[in-house]
């Protein structure tokens, strides 16, 4: 036990760098996926034909392909066009796209719970149609969203481990790195399991929670 | 060229369908003892099956995949790649499963329990014939949707050498300089297989529908 112990404790740091790594990626595919994911969820509502099938096109693209393919396909196939992103670049380009087009759902649904008659109130006080949407519809559609926005943030991090794929030195890269060097497989994927399990297990109970108190007034 | 890129991409195929299916069916059957211990009267029951839940959902499925093939195979017993991929991502459906099916009674009217309580019908017949049949039909679009998702994590396995479609797409690609096509392809694949599982699986809901109380 103290063995092991021994060895966490020198694991622990390479660990915690891989761990802030896999939280910047995170945070920068969401920073870029959920805006997108907005735009998609209206691109879907447009008038315009060719843009709704171009966010229909994205979106069925986005949730449909495996992201570990999306990864590669982003990491070794752009740079065949000429693109070469780093694999931070190319982590952050198709995590987006997959948060974008999972987040478009889950903020569609939110844009249809608020009531036609607040988007007219809106428009018959004079607001033009980007304000109606800015201070009257987000508002209230997003306070439907987020809980469902915050527990896929969660999945976000836990999709992050696919980068190991395309050589990102985030936590599951550092763990089989230090594992293949030493052979000690089991004790420090033991620690790299753990250290997801800190974060998502309080986060998810957090989450649940806050979705019960939200819908506590709920029919 | 194309042509031949498809053809080698293909071979992955039944490789992806036969870990989808059997890491599905496997979860199908353990997520019944798992959704029991959460529906448990006996909190210790209840508990336990709550951190089995969250702690199969909260790891991601690479380190469940690697935990098991590299740190149970070197360590006690010898495990093929696709034996670590079955366990792995049979463990994580069981989990969600048991979420599903958990779901799926709390979705059951009251009074489908109550009357076959009032009936007197003795436990077994209560779950065989009476609810459990109607669960089942509830189950079915949001265990679909998981079969979907879990297509798609398969993937997964690639990276511990089961030679399913995004292992034949990256070793392709790493030989020849038509990631691009490749990757497209591969992604394609998947989506064209999720579609059939769609579509039966909408057809099956319709059809099972009818069975149900209302």
């Amino acid at each position: 036990m103290s063995d092991l112990l021994a060895l966490w404790a020198e694991w622990l740091p390479t660990l915690l760098n891989g761990l802030a790594v896999s939280v910047k990626v995170t945070g920068a595919s969401l920073a870029l996926g959920i805006p997108l994911g907005l735009l998609l969820a209206l691109g879907l509502q447009s008038k315009r034909l060719p843009v709704r099938v171009i966010a229909l096109t994205m979106i069925e693209a986005g949730r449909g392909a495996p992201v570990l393919i999306m990864l590669q396909f982003a990491y070794f196939g752009l740079p065949t066009v000429g693109v070469s992103l780093s694999s931070f670049g190319a982590a952050t380009l198709a995590l987006a796209w997959n948060a974008g087009a999972y987040t478009s759902e889950i903020i569609r649904a939110g844009l249809e719970a608020v009531p036609q008659g607040q988007r007219e109130a809106a428009v018959a006080v004079g607001l033009n149609g980007f304000d109606a949407l800015r201070f009257v519809v987000l508002p209230q559609s997003l306070r439907v969203s987020v809980p469902a926005l915050l527990g896929f943030s969660i999945s976000v991090l836990q999709t992050s481990s696919l980068c190991f794929s395309i050589a990102l030195p985030e936590l599951v890269s550092q763990a089989y790195t230090a594992g293949s060097n030493t052979f000690q497989y089991m004790p420090i994927l033991l620690l790299a399991a753990c250290l997801y399990a800190a974060i998502c297990l309080p986060a998810t109970v957090m989450v649940s929670a806050l979705e019960r108190h939200l819908g506590r007034h709920a029919a | 060229m194309i042509a031949s890129f498809v053809t080698t991409i293909a071979a992955g195929i039944p490789w992806t369908v036969l870990l989808t299916v059997s890491a599905f069916g496997t979860g199908i059957v353990f997520g019944i003892p798992i959704c029991m211990m959460l529906m448990s009267r006996i909190i210790i029951l209840s508990l336990l099956g709550k951190f089995i839940v969250l702690m199969l959902r909260s790891v991601p499925p690479i380190v469940w995949l690697f935990f098991i093939f590299f740190g149970i195979g070197s360590a006690w017993a010898e495990v093929s790649p696709f034996e670590a991929a079955w366990i792995g991502l049979g463990l994580i459906t069981a989990a969600n499963m048991a979420e599903v099916y958990r779901g799926a009674f709390a979705a059951l009217s009251p009074g489908q329990h109550e009357a076959a309580t009032a009936l007197g019908l003795p436990l077994r017949h209560r779950f065989v014939d009476v609810i459990g049949p109607q669960v089942v039909r509830v189950a079915i679009p949001s265990a679909a949707t998981y079969a979907i998702s879990l297509l798609k994590d398969t993937a997964i396995a690639s990276t511990i050498g089961v030679h399913e479609i995004a292992f034949q797409a990256y070793h392709l690609s790493q030989s020849t300089f038509h990631s691009l096509d490749l990757f497209a392809v591969a992604a394609l694949l998947y989506i064209l297989i999720s579609l059939p599982m769609a579509w039966l699986t909408r057809w099956a809901d319709h059809a099972m529908k009818r069975g149900l109380a209302r």
